[in-house]
């Protein structure tokens, strides 16, 4: 049966409460720790955070806990700008990237969480190794089967170009993926909200010859059809795109395969 | 420890080629039950009686009786396509999953059964 509780040796305890010492205006920030060399249980440890001497945004407060308060702490974070995606985690029971999550639009205590029912590495990092296997399913990348001019590119018509605006955009910070109940349940074989837009970002493509053959290896109870249009994905996505819909196309040219 | 690469998992047994007939057949049975539905709920609300011999009374036409016939087999259709989704979504034992999908199957079939007989003894 799916599982609905945590196991055992997944039960968060509370952990340390660090205070600002001297500091007037104070956030807390409560963060997911699980260390996987002590083989104990996973943690929330509490920070109280000097929003005077502090940036906006989520990933600054976890930066100042990082620089200046628990160096342990550990997380993914690269760009700062929300265009790498690597900061991706569950705050305040949304997931989202903490770089472009405003403290501002946060709890009192921001609660932070590694992405939803994935394994966690550390920390908040979680393991996305499957994630990008399916990813690389999907054979994200233009095929074609006629050869290319040797003077010329592929030409696309202004419109058909904009037929991937909203799915070009996605960043695979797996925020969507995550946050979808039937990648939890079924994650081992359904391919998950940003694998199935990023598929549906090569059949929406004008210029790739190989539509038929996606949509053949799509086609399965699991691989789409998982898709219960819960809409946990387009709700969640901190880029603003629409995952769900991007599945709803791909069902309907899997319908019109079947000449519906 | 198994020794198996990401993409060996991912792969798995490759793409069963079906899936929408179950997705489709699932939509246009619930598009049925509406008329239907609707047609079922006011059919009783505006009878006069609803005795055990007003009804059969009523199921006594053939218009009544063909559509209370379809009305039922839509209703079991499209449970037993709904409650396989629920188990394949969370019955993960695959001993277990098997039997309740046959369990499934075996009680859509009983049920049409049932329904017609039922009808045809009340109509004969």
């Amino acid at each position: 049966m799916a599982e609905f509780s945590l196991p055992k040796n997944s039960k968060i305890t509370k952990g340390k409460y660090v205070k600002a010492e001297g500091a007037t205006n104070i956030r807390k920030l409560k963060v997911y720790r699980w260390d996987p060399d002590t083989g104990e249980n996973p943690r929330t440890d509490t920070y109280e955070i000097d929003m005077d001497n502090c940036g906006p945004m989520v990933l600054d407060a976890l930066n100042k806990v990082k620089n200046e308060i628990d160096t342990t702490l550990t997380y993914r974070r690269s760009c700062r700008e929300g265009i790498c995606g690597s900061c991706a985690m569950n705050i305040d029971g949304t997931n989202t990237l903490a770089c472009t999550k405003s403290m501002k639009d946060c709890n009192d205590t921001v609660a932070i969480y590694p992405l939803p029912h994935m394994d966690v590495i550390k920390d908040l990092v979680p393991d996305l190794t499957h994630f990008y296997a399916q990813y690389a399913s999907v054979q994200p990348w233009m095929q074609t089967d006629s050869v290319p001019l040797p003077d010329a590119e592929r030409l696309q018509s202004i419109e058909d170009r904009e037929k991937l605006d909203g799915l070009y955009e996605c960043i695979l910070c797996a925020c969507c993926q995550t946050s979808c109940p039937s990648y939890w349940w079924n994650g081992d074989r359904y391919l998950g909200p940003a694998v199935l837009l990023q598929s549906y970002r090569f059949l929406a493509d004008s210029r790739d010859e190989y539509t038929g053959e996606r949509l053949e290896d799509l086609e399965d109870p699991f691989k789409v059809f998982r898709c219960h249009t819960i809409m946990s994905c387009t709700n969640t996505c901190p880029k603003g795109l629409n995952p769900g819909k991007a599945i709803a196309e791909i069902k309907k040219l899997i319908a019109e395969r079947h000449a519906l | 420890m198994q020794y198996r690469t990401e993409t060996k998992r991912v792969k798995g047994l490759g793409t069963a080629k079906h899936g929408f007939g179950h997705w489709w057949m699932q939509r246009l049975s619930a598009v049925l039950m509406i008329p239907l539905g609707i047609w079922f709920v006011v059919s009783l609300m505006t009878m006069e009686s609803l005795s055990p011999d007003a009804l059969m009374q009523w199921l006594h036409n053939p218009i009544p009786a063909l559509l209370m016939a379809l009305w039922t087999i839509t209703v079991v259709y499209h449970a037993s396509l709904g409650l396989q989704v629920i188990i394949e979504d969370y019955v993960h034992g695959k001993a277990m999953a098997l039997t309740l999908l046959t369990l499934i199957k075996f009680a859509m079939f009983a049920m049409v059964v049932a329904t017609f007989f039922s009808l045809f003894k009340l109509v004969s």
